[in-house]
Parts: structure tokens; C-alpha cells; sequence
């Protein structure tokens, strides 16, 4: 007869976990607008842990704190990379998020359905003050939620120029310059032609993505059939970036060690002049000027070039933003909004500018870089100058498959060929439409 | 007369596993029937299980899981047992060799993963560097598709192999000493003693470690997830990594069914066999 | 005389063998963690041209206002906690599983495995504990750990509760003991020396586990041990040095522990021996 009481206390048991869970699903979460007695308020600001990331938060957060005494800011960080998007989401949808947190823009912000999570912002002044390309970044039908944090930068290929100028090369302005100008690199032994570093695997889509403007130089409207289960990346003009990876890869033309080297280390070598060339985001101006400063003018950039000359231009990615989680409120959301706004001043823009090595051009009004800027990102300004540039596919789409980095270094290593490849992330790109319940698939 | 073993021993534990454990998997097992985003919960029936079976790198990774969990879990009971007779026997410098052993288990799996990575990275690594020096081309270790899951696998070995020895050192300690001494008055000679006293006694540490070995290897992830991430490409990813990379992209109800279906394909394995093991056990 | 050239060779072979195998890569740790970061970006296996031992450590205790003292303190009171409640908890539903014939054994046996082999559904877990008003709270990430580290003692224990003579149970029944005192006086002095494995593995474990920390001890106040290494996994330039004497940092409370466990289990040795 023990077997029944037991059951029944287990059953008890449940009775209380499932009460719990009754009470968190109604929203009885604790947490909220709580303040201290002397009427000041403290904010968490949830960052990424990259050091360039936290010395940057900790210096405005500090020259905030110094204009508005009342108002401290405690950073707080997270992982980077999955790990850290996976956190930002369970905190979102648990309640449990910081007051206020930095995080991407684009594709990623999409999936956190900040309709149901984040405060609406379309009221604030500073938004008609934001580069419109931005805005559409951290909107949705629904409202704006984000204020920039950072620049916006390329994806493109940073070269070393004494190389480029003792071999007697121009900067290629086709897929085929770029490759006679590799096979000439090659020929001369004096460097590897073109860097990658699968150690860190991100780096290894940058064929793919940075090639994007030469999608949309061919279809206008590739990322709308895209997004409408109309676009494949099996088909050209997208299936080159996957043609381009598993070409480079048969002639030869990588560093011997790029299945185990580091992003770093790709950086690194460029600087150094043991690598050429190494298609990578311009944020790799922040770690160029940590590791080898005095290669400030010697590494360079130039877009990943296409079929056509005419058309050769970069393809940018926007900053990341700030948002306010509907968590926040009473005073704390009074004070994360001033926040949020003070970031929006060319004040803000000179701190985040002194703290770190920039990346490219800001998106908000009146802010503007340095002349002491590296030469990776001045080689940029003509491009942005003439118009010759576009948005990366994950400013335009909400879908961006999460196995792409697999699939380009499987194609890279000659594991997989690009055709599968491609018919990979075409499965994968499905999949994860399908989890937005976006219409049409 | 009230039994001397009473029921009520289960209950503390039970409260803790029954809240923390049980109704959280329940529910989880209930999400897996649904497209999940954390935010939106849709209930789709059984397509989050067939969109996991046509998974690109799923047949793979079956396989993988299979390879790495015998290898490692094999290798760990030989092993094991071996070290296990050895540091038992009345040798010199035992504690000491027993903690060296032991001392991986002890090391956190980050940075034996990092370490590892290091240690054996194809061009800059001091193991093929001092391959080198003896004329010995280095692998590619964890680059190369061809050794990159062994390479993962021997690492677990050398994490784990200290533990396994523990369990059988443990084992053959409860073993009482008057089996050993009547062996020595009929003169037996150490292998069959070895082989008709130790084995058999030993047989609940052996079944432990079995399982706790076998289980590890087929649900492991973090040595994988420190030192290849499932690559190059999908070379050496697992069914747990395979999960766990749909956890990060955010298919929640997709990894949760992933999750299922581990399970199922653990359980089949292990709960037969732990019922063989036991019921052995229960015989000697 | 065969068996004092065994006791000395065999000795010698097994030691030689296991310090090249099992304690070299750790001295490339150590080499590592002394250089300047320099030099050891170059990742060679050799002895630091300068010492910078004394800088690095300070350096890294110093990171971000002494988190990782802090983290110490967390993780030391997590670990003791949790251990303590599973060895105990764990050690009762062992014995009494092994001992008593029941209906209800399967089920349970079948419970336990479920808890080795399902991995944790991480929000889940956390609505109950926010419903239970622990999320955040060094009990509640205690409770998760307990949680979820019974199965490992249970199936341990009960293995080992099977090489206890049941004579002895008599014995002390008809001494007139109550199951308590028969489980804790007689049964649990028994266990001893899987009771230290028991320790040593789950300690271990949850001093170096990471990831349940990430999701259910938040914030930076909280920090256990094992998420300090982060700090130096994701600088822009790989600080190898620093790195390497975080993770050599974090590895000592273990290792003190384990030579501490060490003797306890030599000389749990010769009480082996149930003698009936």
C-alpha cells in the first residue's frame, strides 16, 4: 500500500510544478520597474563579451553617467556567436532580460519577434536622424525598436597593398582580374594568394554573402524571390559566391593552413604580407589596429568582384542596435529611452569612435569618422561616395539558414562540391523560412 | 513488520527530480509536436520528426554517434580495467600514477578542448612539430575529414579513462580478501584468479562503467562542440551536436524532437543491455 | 622475488607512461600560461624565454574587478551544496532499490536511466523555476545540478549497495535499528569508498560544468568559474597566456580536492573487507 502514497505525493509534486508553470505562463514574473531610495536608477546593459565590444559600452556608459548623475549603468555581457543569440532569446521570452541590450540587426532581430518582446520606439525623435537603410534594419510593420550601436561596414577582401604594388597589380574589378591576379601572386611565391581561416568558421561565408551585390546587380529583386520561395541559390546569378569558393579551392590559390587558422591569424597575415588577399567584414579594422598597428596603411580593401566591371561595388552590412525589452518599466524604461537617445548624438558617435579602430561609415546624422582612419576603411568612402553599394542579403531578408558556415567550409575544404553545396543551403534556407511561418513554403 | 527498506527513501530525491527534471521534459516532449520560437508556439503534429530525418548531415551524424560512442566507450572499459588491475597490484609509486590518471577528469572540458585544438593543430602544434623532428609526417588531426572524429574520440579517452579506472579500482576494493586468499591456499595461479574471482565480482563496476561510458559517448557533445564544431563541414558532427546547432538557430521544437528522438535511439541501446547487465549481476 | 621486480618495473613502465600521456599536455599549460603574450601566440612547447607567471596571474584575477574571486566563492558553495544533497539523496534511493524486491523497481530503474540519458529542456526548467521564485538564485542553479546529477549517483550507489552482505542488514534489525538508523549507521559507512568516487565525479562535474550556469544563474554577479574563461576565448587578440592560466586557475580546486580524496580512498583500502 507505500506504492499509492507515493504515487499521490508524486502527483502532489506535479501539482505544484504545474502550477508554476500555469503561473509563469500567465506572466506572474517577478522583476520590474524596482528603484533605489535616493531616486536614482540603475540599468543593466547586456553586451557581447568581445573587448572591443565591452571597452566601448563601459566608455559611454560612463560619459552618460557623468551627464545624468541619477542615472547608473551596469554593463553586463553575454557569449558571442549561437551561444549569445540563443541567451538573448530565452531571456526575451522568460522576462529575464537586462533593462537594456545590444544586439544585431537584420535577420537576427526579425527572429525575435520584437512585435511581442521589444518597446516600441517609433515615437522617439532620433529616429528621422538614422540613415533610412538602418531603420528598415530594426523594423518591422509593427514599429522601430533599435538605435545604432557602431558603423556600418563591408564584406569584401582586404589586401595587402605592397604586395599588390611590388608585383605591379591593379585591383581586380572582375572575377577573372581577380583570379589572374591570384595566379600571379601564386606565381611569384612570394605570399598566399588568397586567405581563408576555417578555424573560425564564420569567416569561410564571406564568398557567399560578400558577394551579394553582384546578385542584385544582375536581379534587382533576387532577395524579394528570395524571401517569396522564388529564388534559388542552386541558380545563378547566386550560385557563383559557392562556384567561387570551390574554385579557389582547386587551383590551389589558399594558404596552406586554412583548414585550422584563425580569424585572427588571417588578419595577421595580410598585415604581415604572408598572405595577399582575404575576403572578411571591415570590422577587421578593430583587430588589425590591436595586432599590427603599424600595418595601418599597407592593408587595404576592394570589393568582392563579379562578372561586370560596371557594376562592381561592396556589399554593406548595417551596425548592430540598442533595444529596450517590454520587460523594462515605470522609471527604468524613462531612463533606458534617454539612454537610447543620448546614443543617437554625434557625442556618442566620437566615444564609440575613440574607443575602438571604426569599420566603416556611420548611419546617424551629423556623425562622422576621423581623417586618422586605417586605410582599409578609406578605401571604402569612393564606393559609398558614388552609390556603388548594397545592402547584404540579411538586411533585405528575414531568412538567413543557420548551416551556411558549415556548407562553405565543406565546399571550401573540397569535401562537398558546390553544386550540393548549394543544394544544401537551399534546404536549410527552407527549414528555417518555415520556422519564421513565412507564406509560400 | 514493516520493511527494514522503506519506500519513503525515494521521496526527497524525487521531489527534486520529479519538479526540475520530469515536468520540464514532459513539457518539452510536448513542444516537439510544435513550431517553437520561444515567442509562438504552433502545433504541428509529427513534422518536426520527419524534417529531422531529412536532415543533410542526419545519416551522418547516426553513423558518427555510433563510431565515437563504441570507440570511446570500449576503449575506456579495456582500458580502465587494465589501469585498474594494474594500480591495484602492489606496486611502486601507485597513488601517485593513479592521480596523474586521474587528473584530465578533473581539468575542465573547455579547456582540455582548447588545449587539445592546440596541442595538435596541424602546422603550428608541438605534436606534429615533434613528429617532424622524428621524420614522421603529422595528420591533419581535427582538419583532416578522414580523422577528425577520432581525433575527438581519442581526446575523450584520455579525459576519460581516469574515471573509468576509479570504478573499477572502487569495484575491486569492495571485493572482500578472503576470496583472494582462499584462491592463494589452492594455489591458483594470478590470471585465473584474475579471470574466475575478480572478473566476476567486478561484474556491477563493469556494468557501470558500460553504461555511464556508453551513455557519455552517445549523448557527448562538449569535446566535439570545443575542438571541431562537427567539422570540416559535417564531418564529424554527432546526433547531439546535429541537436544542439538546431537549439542555437533557434528551432526550438525541431531540437526538442531531435532531442526525442536521441533519446529513443540511447534507450534502445542502453536499457536492453542494462537490463542484461543487471540481470547477470543479480545471478552472480 | 617475481614479484618485487613487478613491484619496481611495472611500477616504473606504468609511471613513465602515464606522466608522458597524461600529465606532459598540462605542462604545455603551464609553459604557456608563463609567457609574455608574445610569445605565446607562437604556441611552441618550450620554456618561456621570461617568466611573465606572476604578471599573467595577476592580471587575470584582476580582469573585470576581481570577477573571478567572486566566481570562486559562487561556484565553491554551488559545488558543496549540490554534491552534498545528491550523495545523500542519491545513496537512499541506491540502497533501497538494490534491497527491496518491488513492483514499482522498473519504473524507477527506467526513471533513473531517463535522467542519465534525456538532456535538460532548458526554458522549461525555467518557468519552474521562476514559478518557484528560484531562477536566478544560487539554490535554484543547486536544485538543477541535483536534479539532474541523481541518476549518476543512484546507479552507482546501487551497484555498490549489492556488494554490501545482506547478512548484515539482519543483523543490525534484529539488534533492533529502524531503517534510519540502519541506512546511516551501518549501510553509509560501507559506501565510503564509492561515496569519495561519487564526490570527486559530481563535484568535478558541476564545478566544470558551464552551460547550465549560462542559462540559469544569469548575470555577471553570479559568474561561476567556468564562465570567466570567456573572458579571454573571445578577445580580439587571442591571449593565449591568459587563457591558459584561467583554465590552470580553475583547475586547481579540483585537483586539491582529488589529492585530499586520494588518501581517504588508500586508506579505505584495507577497510574494504566487510568482515560478516
Amino acid at each position: 500500500m507505500v506504492s499509492r502514497t507515493t504515487t499521490r505525493r508524486a502527483l502532489a509534486a506535479l501539482g505544484v510544478g504545474g502550477v508554476a508553470m500555469a503561473m509563469t505562463l500567465a506572466g506572474c514574473s517577478a522583476g520590474g520597474g524596482a528603484s533605489s531610495t535616493d531616486g536614482s536608477v540603475t540599468l543593466s546593459y547586456l553586451v557581447d563579451n568581445g573587448e572591443a565590444t565591452v571597452v566601448v559600452a563601459e566608455a559611454l556608459a560612463k560619459a552618460f553617467e557623468a551627464e545624468n548623475p541619477d542615472i547608473k549603468i551596469d554593463v553586463q555581457t553575454r557569449p558571442q556567436g549561437s551561444e549569445g543569440d540563443n541567451l538573448v532569446k530565452t531571456r526575451l521570452s522568460t522576462g529575464e532580460m537586462d533593462d537594456v541590450f545590444a544586439y544585431n540587426s537584420g535577420s537576427l532581430f526579425q527572429a525575435l519577434s520584437p512585435d511581442q518582446t521589444l518597446v516600441n520606439l517609433d515615437d522617439q525623435e532620433w529616429v528621422g536622424k538614422l540613415d533610412d537603410n538602418f531603420v528598415k534594419t530594426v523594423s518591422t510593420d509593427g514599429g522601430t525598436y533599435g538605435v545604432p550601436m557602431g558603423q556600418s561596414m563591408a564584406g569584401a577582401v582586404i589586401y595587402n597593398k605592397d604586395i599588390y604594388s611590388q608585383l605591379g597589380l591593379e585591383i581586380p574589378t572582375t572575377w577573372d582580374e581577380f583570379i589572374s591576379n591570384s595566379e600571379a601572386i601564386k606565381a611569384a611565391g612570394v605570399a598566399a594568394p588568397i586567405v581563408q581561416t576555417y578555424g573560425d568558421t564564420w569567416t569561410s561565408q564571406l564568398f557567399v554573402l560578400g558577394d551579394f551585390n553582384n546578385v542584385l546587380a544582375e536581379d534587382p529583386d533576387w532577395a524579394e524571390k528570395y524571401t517569396d520561395n522564388k529564388a534559388k541559390y542552386v541558380d545563378e546569378p547566386a550560385f557563383a559566391g559557392f562556384e567561387h569558393l570551390q574554385e579557389v579551392a582547386e587551383k590551389g590559390l589558399l594558404n596552406e593552413d586554412f583548414a585550422s587558422a584563425t580569424y585572427n591569424d588571417g588578419v595577421s597575415m595580410v598585415a604581415t604580407g604572408e598572405g595577399a588577399q582575404y575576403p572578411i567584414l571591415t570590422f577587421a579594422a578593430s583587430q588589425l589596429m590591436t595586432s599590427n598597428p603599424d600595418a595601418k596603411d599597407v592593408v587595404g580593401t576592394f570589393p568582392l568582384p563579379g562578372p561586370d566591371a560596371d557594376t562592381n561595388g561592396l556589399t554593406v552590412w548595417m551596425p548592430g542596435g540598442v533595444y529596450i525589452p517590454k520587460s523594462t518599466e515605470g522609471d527604468k524604461l524613462d531612463a533606458a529611452k534617454k539612454f537610447l537617445a543620448w546614443l543617437a548624438t554625434p557625442e556618442s558617435c566620437d566615444i564609440q569612435a575613440e574607443s575602438t579602430a571604426p569599420q566603416g561609415p556611420f548611419v546617424i546624422e551629423g556623425c562622422t569618422l576621423g581623417d586618422d582612419v586605417p586605410a582599409m576603411i578609406s578605401d571604402m568612402q569612393p564606393y559609398f561616395d558614388d552609390g556603388k553599394t548594397n545592402l547584404a542579403l540579411e538586411f533585405l531578408s528575414p531568412i538567413k539558414g543557420p548551416a551556411l558556415e558549415q556548407i562553405t567550409v565543406a565546399v571550401g575544404s573540397g569535401i562537398t562540391s558546390a553544386k550540393d553545396g548549394a543544394a544544401q543551403y537551399d534546404e536549410d534556407v527552407k527549414k528555417q523560412a518555415q520556422q519564421l511561418g513565412l507564406d509560400g513554403w | 513488520m514493516k520493511s527494514p527498506y522503506p519506500t519513503w527513501f525515494f521521496l526527497p530525491a524525487g521531489v527534486f527530480y520529479v519538479t526540475l527534471f520530469l515536468v520540464p521534459t514532459v513539457a518539452s516532449f510536448w513542444f516537439s509536436l510544435t513550431r517553437w520560437t520561444l515567442f509562438d508556439v504552433e502545433f504541428i503534429g509529427i513534422d518536426n520528426y520527419v524534417r529531422f530525418f531529412q536532415e543533410p548531415p542526419l545519416v551522418q551524424g547516426f553513423v558518427n554517434t555510433f563510431i565515437y560512442a563504441f570507440v570511446t566507450s570500449g576503449a575506456k572499459v579495456v582500458l580502465g580495467l587494465l589501469l585498474g588491475v594494474l594500480l591495484s597490484s602492489q606496486i611502486i609509486g601507485r597513488g601517485f600514477t593513479r592521480s596523474v590518471i586521474f587528473f584530465p577528469v578533473l581539468a575542465s572540458t573547455i579547456g582540455v578542448g582548447i588545449m587539445f585544438k592546440v596541442l595538435l593543430d596541424p602546422f603550428d602544434g608541438p605534436v606534429n612539430a615533434g613528429l617532424e623532428a622524428l621524420g614522421i609526417p603529422g595528420p591533419g588531426w581535427w582538419t583532416d575529414p578522414a580523422t577528425a572524429l577520432l581525433t575527438v574520440a581519442m581526446v575523450d579517452i584520455w579525459k576519460g579513462v581516469g574515471l573509468a579506472t576509479l570504478i573499477f579500482i572502487a569495484g575491486m576494493v569492495a571485493i572482500p580478501q578472503e576470496y583472494y586468499e582462499a584462491a592463494k591456499v589452492d594455489g591458483a595461479s594470478s590470471a585465473k584468479t584474475f579471470w574466475n574471482i575478480t572478473l566476476p565480482l567486478l561484474q556491477p563496476a563493469t556494468a557501470t562503467v558500460v553504461l555511464l561510458s556508453l551513455i557519455g559517448g552517445l549523448r557527448s557533445f562538449d569535446l566535439i562542440w570545443a575542438i571541431t564544431k562537427g567539422g570540416p563541414g559535417f564531418t564529424s558532427d554527432v546526433l547531439a551536436s546535429v541537436v544542439y546547432k538546431q537549439y542555437q538557430a533557434g528551432f526550438f521544437g525541431l531540437s526538442t524532437a531531435g532531442n526525442v528522438v536521441l533519446f529513443v535511439v540511447v534507450a534502445a541501446i542502453i536499457f536492453p543491455l542494462s537490463w542484461w547487465l543487471n540481470r547477470k549481476g543479480d545471478e552472480s | 622475488m617475481r614479484n618485487r621486480v613487478w613491484r619496481w618495473t611495472g611500477g616504473l613502465v606504468a609511471l613513465v607512461i602515464a606522466v608522458v600521456i597524461f600529465l606532459v599536455p598540462f605542462v604545455f599549460m603551464v609553459f604557456t600560461a608563463g609567457k609574455t603574450q608574445q610569445e605565446a601566440s607562437a604556441l611552441q612547447f618550450s620554456w618561456p624565454t621570461e617568466w611573465a607567471f606572476f604578471d599573467n596571474l595577476m592580471t587575470v584575477l584582476s580582469t573585470r574587478d576581481f570577477l573571478i574571486v567572486r566566481a570562486f566563492f559562487n561556484s565553491t558553495v554551488l559545488t558543496i551544496g549540490a554534491v552534498a544533497i545528491m550523495v545523500v539523496l542519491g545513496a537512499m534511493v541506491g540502497y533501497v532499490l538494490q534491497r527491496r524486491r518491488s513492483r514499482w523497481n522498473p519504473l524507477i530503474n527506467f526513471f533513473v536511466l531517463a535522467g542519465l540519458i534525456i538532456p535538460p529542456a532548458v526554458v522549461p526548467t525555467i518557468w519552474v523555476l521562476q514559478g518557484l521564485g528560484l531562477f536566478k538564485t544560487l539554490v535554484g542553479l543547486i536544485a538543477v545540478h541535483v536534479a539532474f546529477g541523481l541518476s549518476f549517483c543512484i546507479l552507482l550507489f546501487r551497484a555498490f549497495v549489492a556488494g554490501i552482505p545482506r547478512e548484515l542488514d539482519e543483523a543490525a534489525i534484529i539488534d533492533g535499528a529502524g531503517p534510519v538508523k540502519l541506512f546511516f549507521r551501518v549501510v553509509f559507512p560501507l559506501l565510503r569508498s564509492v561515496i569519495i568516487t561519487v564526490v570527486v565525479v559530481q563535484a568535478v562535474f558541476v564545478f566544470n560544468d558551464f552551460t547550465y550556469a549560462l542559462y540559469f544563474l544569469p548575470g555577471d554577479q553570479n559568474a561561476t568559474v567556468q564562465l570567466t574563461t570567456y573572458n579571454y576565448t573571445s578577445q580580439a587578440v587571442s591571449a593565449w597566456n591568459l587563457l591558459f592560466m584561467n583554465v590552470l586557475l580553475i583547475t586547481i580546486p579540483p585537483l586539491i580536492m582529488y589529492i585530499f580524496f586520494q588518501r581517504q580512498i588508500v586508506a579505505g583500502m584495507t577497510s574494504g573487507a566487510v568482515k560478516g
